[in-house]
């Protein structure tokens, strides 16, 4: 079990590592940060010297060199433009963002689930089929679109919700949440719902089709030859037995509600991380930007060592030492 | 039941919260650029500089048609011709009750030089500036390195902070609100990076009272969700109305949009100096014999198919004023006598023939989609109108960062920039003087286009410490420019807030929002 994880972690450092190489020179390759940002009215000599300032004029692998040494020891260098430390500026976006992900994939299991689940058992009712053609607009409408809709019905027609941005927040540890308070929870109601609904359309299908061939299987009638009732029937054979795909797509979807909510937090002005690298790749903020991808790279690294854990601990089959 | 019940309770809440105007004293202004920093001497940025305009002031103001006003100074004048003196305002207090003085003034018109790692600070504005002496408390002399006539033009950028707050302070200690210490209308009450920052109203202010308690500039900077939290009544005005929302928005009747031709200037330049420049060719593909744009017939004829006036009322939906000038109408050295140049087609194929070029040639037509407004499907327009003409122009458009990045790397012959400036002078120094590192001259002229009369009226301009006898020749060195097609003006933009009806705002030429000048109506 520890050598398992232990031969992961090493596996993740060196994903960590190709991934900076990338995207350093994949922003070294769009452009020069001090080209956008630069004083319209600076003449060339106060351009190099920003330039300069920067470390921008050395070779690449100079700048990158630089950024490792320092990435060893724990700094991943300053924003360019806000003078702030890339990996501060993330981590005090980070609360807000994981709110929003974690909201989100609340509401996908806590709907998604039941309601694969009940279109699964009865596939030919009419309720199954409203569900089913609801998860296919859920998957094919954009974002953005829904997001906007979203605003323009609650907010604008009806007035029921805001429109935008985050609402009051209380400090627990030091770490300002929205969701314990009644503003908070109102400005978190339409970005978590517009951020699920794809998540929620993903994991209805899921949950069907998984239903759909577990009442096929043996095990399920000869539990309803011994008599067991249908409840149980589905709780203890149909739902263990689907929950281990569930749960993987589950925890990789989780990773992404967090690293990509970019068109969904812009949308609704939402103070998270996905704002943060939309901004910072508009203006080549190279640290910020290569500090978010290293973090969400290790996020996601994390959650599918949780997800096999996971696995292990719903399907007694699954041996991690095994896999060797 | 009991879940159900407070749900029930919490949308009703939210309804009472949007249907509630705000209490009168306070003002919700949705900004459209994200703020990177609030110390006023790190990023010379728009957004950064609209909340610093709240805080703090500078010493030459700038009034809503861009006219220089006496700001922290009270007046000043030139004692000889690299001298200035500047007599300050008296009473002046800082948002801690502290005095403003001369040392505070010459404190801040250095403080940007010691700024360090800024990939675009505010050195620029007082590279000119040899001393700037403490005659008395409230006399400052400022020393020019040379005979410099934009100096109270240059520190209006140069935002005054309170020496003893910003001494030895960085931008984190500013963003923290400790040293955002300023003589503004407003004082800083909270700041959430990335979303908004809450000033309070500053009674010590020597300036008109301003009508708001409590202000809010909130950032954002996606277009429709900005608007729609205006007609949600969440915002009360905000700023950069979408072109798409702006008939929506004036049918409202319980809003209003204002508006202004901005000062910034959408242009195209086009390559003078390469022999074959990238992009252009022939029709058969192969190099031209040599660059076509050198001959002014061809930049006469390019400027002669663009249809400005539609494309300033269909493309531009009406935010565009067909433009003929480097500066816009109003703005020190513009001239009123150039007219934009009709729509001619027939004109342009004549001179293109004159020139030798009667088959026409192919360019490529190169540009960002997400700064201007519209400014791709202007580009898109543009170059069908020069395809009409035998000039087949194909479309480059990349976001800022990666055209930038290419117009860097002179990949382009024929490129579209938008600028802002209230003086010619200063505009021509930077898009159509002669390019000359040492002199710092022409950063922004990619086409390098040179002119040494341009240039000559230029610089006696700026070295003029008359102003009426300076815009006398920023005027002429501009006619000059603009005869000879330095560049190919499409339009100056307009710019549009949208506020409550009951609000009253004095659209801006330099494009800014302050809360303190929106009034009760």
């Amino acid at each position: 079990m520890l050598s398992y994880a232990l031969r992961r972690l090493l596996q993740g450092v060196l994903t960590l590592w190709v991934m900076s190489l990338l995207v350093f020179a994949g922003v070294y390759a769009i452009g020069n940060p001090v080209d956008i940002l630069i004083n319209p009215q600076a003449d060339q000599a106060e351009i190099a010297q920003a330039v300069a300032q920067l470390g921008l004029d050395r070779p690449l692998w100079q700048q990158y060199w630089a950024f490792l040494s320092s990435a060893f020891s724990g700094d991943f260098g300053m924003s360019f433009v806000t003078r702030a430390p890339a990996v501060a500026l993330i981590l005090e976006r980070l609360p807000a963002t994981l709110e929003l992900a974690l909201t989100a994939m609340l509401i996908a299991v806590v709907l998604g689930i039941p309601l694969g689940l009940l279109a699964g058992l009865k596939p030919d009712s009419w309720i199954s089929r409203a569900i089913m053609a609801g998860s296919i607009l859920g998957f094919s409408l954009p974002s953005f679109w829904v997001g906007l809709m979203l605003i323009m019905v609650f907010s604008v027609q009806l007035g029921w919700l805001p429109t935008t941005g985050r609402g009051a927040t209380v400090d627990v540890f030091g770490i300002p949440l929205s969701f314990l308070t009644a503003d908070g929870m109102q400005h978190l109601i339409l970005p978590a719902l517009n951020l699920a609904l794809f998540k929620l359309s993903l994991l209805i299908r899921l949950t069907r089709a998984g239903t759909r061939e577990a009442m096929l299987q043996d095990y399920v009638r000869f539990a309803r030859a011994k008599g067991v009732s249908e409840s149980a029937v589905v709780r203890v054979h149909v739902l263990r037995n689907i929950l281990i795909p569930v749960v993987t797509v589950a925890g990789l979807e989780l990773g992404s509600l967090i690293a990509f909510a970019v068109v969904t937090e812009t949308i609704f002005a939402w103070p998270g991380m996905g704002k943060l690298l939309i901004d910072s790749i508009n203006v080549l903020d190279r640290p910020v930007i290569v500090a978010y991808l290293l973090i969400v790279v290790f996020l996601f690294i994390v959650i599918n060592l949780l997800v096999d854990l996971l696995y292990a601990a719903l399907d007694p089959r699954v041996r991690l030492e095994a896999t060797r | 039941m009991n879940t159900k019940k407070s749900l029930i309770s919490t949308l009703l809440v939210a309804a009472l919260h949007t249907l509630m105007p705000a209490a009168a004293a306070d003002l919700r202004i949705g900004l459209s650029g994200e703020v990177t920093s609030l110390d006023p001497h790190y990023l010379a940025a728009q957004p950064n500089l609209t909340v610093g305009r709240h805080v703090f002031e500078s010493l030459t103001d700038i009034d809503p048609r861009t006219k220089l006003i006496p700001g922290l100074a009270e007046n000043w004048r030139a004692i000889d011709a690299t001298t200035w003196e500047f007599k300050l305002r008296r009473g002046v207090k800082f948002h801690d009750g502290s005095d403003f003085t001369a040392e505070d003034a010459a404190f801040s018109l250095q403080r940007p030089l010691s700024i360090k790692g800024s990939p675009g600070g505010f050195a620029s504005y007082v590279r000119a500036i040899e001393t700037a002496t403490v005659v008395d408390t409230y006399t400052l002399r400022i020393k020019t390195k040379y005979p410099y006539g934009a100096l109270p033009e240059d520190i209006n950028s140069i935002l005054i902070v309170s020496k003893k707050h910003a001494l030895n302070a960085g931008p984190e200690d500013f963003d923290s609100g400790r040293a955002l210490v300023g003589t503004g209308p407003y004082k800083f009450a909270r700041y959430l990076r990335g979303d908004r920052l809450e000033l309070a109203r500053n009674d010590l202010w020597w300036g008109k009272r301003p009508a708001w308690d409590r202000v809010t500039l909130r950032v954002i900077p996606a277009d429709p969700s900005r608007t729609a939290a205006l007609l949600a009544g969440e915002l009360d005005a905000i700023e950069h109305v979408p072109s798409a929302d702006i008939k929506k928005l004036k049918q409202n009747r319980n809003l209003r949009v204002m508006q202004a031709t901005s000062w910034r200037t959408i242009l195209l330049h086009v390559d003078q100096y390469r022999a074959q420049p990238p992009g252009i060719t022939g029709n058969d593909g192969k190099a031209l014999a040599k660059n076509p744009f050198m001959d002014l017939r061809v930049r006469r004829a390019l400027s002669k198919a663009i249809r400005r006036d539609a494309i300033a009322e269909r493309v531009m939906e009406g935010l565009a004023v067909p433009a003929a000038n480097i500066v816009s109408p109003g703005v020190f050295g513009h001239d009123p006598a150039l007219k934009a140049e009709a729509y001619d087609p027939e004109g342009a194929k004549r001179l293109l023939a004159e020139a030798g070029y009667a088959q026409g040639f192919r360019v490529t037509l190169a540009g960002p989609n997400n700064r201007y407004i519209n400014d791709e499907q202007v580009l898109q327009t543009v170059a069908q109108l020069l395809t009409r003409v035998g000039i087949t122009t194909r479309v480059e458009a990349a976001p800022m960062s990666a055209y930038l990045g290419r117009v860097r790397k002179e990949e382009t012959a024929f490129a579209l920039l938008g600028w802002g400036s209230f003086a010619a002078d200063l505009a021509l120094r930077s898009l159509v003087a002669t390019p000359d590192a040492d002199k710092g001259w022409g950063a922004w002229n990619w086409g390098r286009y040179s002119n040494p009369k341009v240039d000559a009226l230029m610089t006696r301009a700026l070295a003029s410490v008359d102003r009426d006898q300076r815009e006398a020749l920023a005027r002429g060195a501009n006619t000059l420019a603009m005869n000879d097609l330095a560049f190919i003006p499409l339009h100056h933009q307009v710019v549009s807030w949208a506020m409550r009806a009951n609000l009253d705002y004095t659209p801006r030429t330099d494009e800014f929002t302050f809360a303190h000048h929106f009034l009760p109506k």
